[in-house]
């Protein structure tokens, strides 16, 4: 405990920037994982509980693409539609064959997948911590925010995931393609009546939740250190974020992520033991307040 | 009928218990080797485990994916009580099962408000929230690298648990001593009504059961038999790991219910004795054990679509429907006051 030291940052213009960015970040990241998490759920009605493992994924394209390329888009491109596309066969070859069946086969084939995934990460990379570095494109100066400094990196990291947040929001309720995906959640028999191919659409909609992770690992690889296992601790935060905010909800996810984001920036100043700790607590202050999370609709 | 304490379910239950012990402690006698007391005895605390998670996914239908945080907690509070060195075994034992179930109210009462999948990941959650106190409260677990330093056996009622044969036969009778536990909660009323529950809650819900208060009572009771197969294992590696923690462990133990099948009772020991012979042989062999565990999973749930025991199972009982002027059921025909009306056969059954 050490709340002096939470305080006088508070009091600080430069420290509390600081702060704030990196909880924005974190917050940032937790977002697009548990939007994609949130997309599956809502659609195919299964917890994909591998989509932590996609995250680790997207950061490891990412570092390949880059080490091979040395171009920092390709490397984002290689994360977001390498696991994107990895997503969709997952869901076709084994994900779609559990359908409808008991949760703990959906829960059996989930474990072996992460397990195997995580094997072949430390086969072809070795067990090891390994770093990307950050992209020639972002070796500028530290913007200069009220005395503090915020990497230019992180401004980009918002933006972009601002930007697909926003897209996906779009693309669900503004768009023909997102009106059939919501009629799909809720009847998929007459989607499928009216001539729509929907397994094709159920592979979709697996893949773009899968993209989402990725492009979250692939925005994570320049700032964090790439491990096998780096998965797990992103997909029990991204739950926490999903009761917290409300299943199903993209704006109640945003709003989750953020106060997770901010918990554990100002957390690691104040106490930095117990940062797991809040979170759960957090969780289950909202389990007992309001069981179906901030924005939920309906109760879990 | 139950009439009383003694009923003929319970005196069938403890005969077999009484028998099962027995082969257990004949067995190492009959094959000395170090290497299979050993394997049974982490056979005993895996076990325990998987049977008691089948308390909640078999028996009440709740899919718990983070059994093992009990397994751990069980462990952890044996192996600091035994370091105090004020406390004998016994005590400890009773201490850290009634300390589990404690931690196990508390994070029951917020899980078991969740249905079906949300159970599963909130589960999961807490799970790797025990995981990560392990790991951060170095001072107190050791962090990484265990709880070290060994875990004191002095000696109960003059039985010297340093010698591996008294601590073999203690750990096979304790083990013993909680199937058959089990066994009578899952026969008793409280089993049926949560049998209940798992088919058909709002029903129960009607009739005017608690559902809330007995998923809890089923949560908490699982969570105390899985923190003996903690301590047992603590006891014997003489130390505690935070790895008993990890969510790896829980997904073994679910797919431990898988092998072994829902259907019978015992069926969970099936999967662990196959797992963890498997195990044996993988870790043996490859360094990848991940890669081969994983892959086995798929073959069997893509493949198979339920488990090894219940294939065997359905085989045996397709067998037994083809054989000709065989009557259904269990009942040998030996035991049957041979003539019977039809009607009258079928009711007893039934």
């Amino acid at each position: 405990m050490n709340l002096e030291a939470l305080v006088d940052c508070l009091s600080s213009a430069s420290c509390a920037v600081t702060q704030v960015s990196t909880g924005l970040i974190v917050g940032m990241l937790l977002f697009l994982v548990t939007s994609g998490l949130s997309l599956i759920f809502g659609v195919l009605g299964i917890i994909n509980f591998t989509h932590g493992a996609f995250y680790m994924m997207g950061a490891y394209f990412a570092f390949t693409a880059y080490a091979l390329t040395g171009s920092f888009l390709a490397s984002m491109a290689a994360g977001a539609i390498g696991v994107g596309l990895f997503g969709m066969a997952f869901e076709r070859l084994v994900m779609s064959r559990v359908y409808g069946r008991d949760i703990l086969m959906q829960l059996l084939v989930c474990y072996a997948m992460i397990l195997i995934l995580d094997d072949g990460v430390k086969i072809l990379y070795g067990g090891e911590y390994r770093m990307m570095g950050m992209p020639d494109v972002f070796a500028l100066p530290p913007v200069e925010i009220a005395g503090g400094f915020v990497p230019g990196y992180y401004l980009f990291m918002v933006g972009v995931a601002l930007a697909a947040g926003l897209v996906l929001w779009l693309g669900i309720n503004r768009t023909r393609l997102g009106k059939i995906v919501r009629a799909l959640a809720i009847n998929p028999q007459m989607v499928g009546a009216l001539g729509i191919n929907t397994t094709l659409l159920y592979a979709g909609v697996f893949g773009l939740g899968s993209l989402l992770a990725g492009l979250a690992g692939a925005l994570a690889a320049p700032i964090r250190t790439l491990t096998p296992g780096m998965g797990v601790s992103i997909l029990i935060e991204s739950f926490i974020v999903t009761v917290i905010g409300g299943m199903g909800s993209i704006a109640g996810a945003f709003l989750a992520a953020l106060l997770i984001g901010f918990t554990r920036a100002f957390g690691a100043i104040g106490f930095p033991l117990f940062v797991d700790g809040l979170m759960f607590a957090l969780m289950a202050l909202v389990l007992v307040v309001k069981p179906s999370g901030l924005l939920g609709r309906e109760a879990a | 009928m139950r009439s009383g304490l003694l009923s003929p379910g319970l005196l069938r239950d403890v005969a077999f218990a009484i028998a099962a012990l027995a082969l257990l402690l004949v067995l190492p006698m009959a094959f000395p080797a170090p290497a299979l007391r050993d394997f049974l005895i982490y056979f005993f605390a895996y076990g325990l485990l998987a049977m008691s998670l089948n308390l909640l996914v078999g028996l009440t239908g709740l899919v718990s994916f983070g059994h093992a945080a009990y397994f751990a907690t069980g462990a952890y509070a044996f192996g600091l009580l035994m370091q105090t060195g004020r406390v004998s075994i016994p005590l400890a034992m009773l201490a850290a099962v009634g300390g589990t179930a404690l931690v196990a109210l508390v994070i029951g009462a917020i899980c078991v408000r969740l249905k079906e999948i949300y159970f599963s990941f909130i589960t999961l959650a807490f799970q790797m929230f025990i995981h990560s106190v392990i790991v951060t409260w170095v001072s107190l677990t050791g962090g990484d690298q265990g709880l070290r330093g060994g875990i004191p056996r002095p000696p109960i009622l003059g039985l010297d648990l340093n010698d591996a044969r008294v601590l073999y036969g203690a750990c096979a009778a304790v083990f013993v001593l909680c199937i058959l536990a089990m066994r009578q909660v899952s026969q008793s009323p409280f089993g049926y009504t949560l049998r209940m529950i798992r088919d058909n809650p709002a029903r129960a819900n009607f009739l005017g059961v608690d559902v809330t208060a007995m998923k809890l009572g089923i949560f908490v009771f699982a969570a105390a038999m899985a923190s003996v197969g903690g301590l047992i294992l603590a006891l014997f590696v003489s130390g505690a790991y935070p790895e008993f923690a990890f969510w790896t462990t829980s997904g073994e133990a679910i797919f431990m219910i898988m092998l072994g099948g829902t259907t019978i009772f015992l069926g969970p020991l099936v999967g662990t004795l196959l797992l963890q012979t498997l195990n044996h042989f993988v870790t043996i062999y490859t360094e990848h054990h991940g890669l081969v565990l994983g892959t086995v999973i798929l073959v069997i749930v893509l493949g198979l679509r339920r488990g090894l025991a219940d294939v065997v199972y359905d085989w045996l009982q397709g067998r037994r429907t083809t054989r000709p002027n065989t009557p259904a059921g269990p009942t040998p025909e030996g035991a049957e006051p041979a003539p019977l009306p039809d009607g009258a056969l079928k009711s007893r059954i039934v």
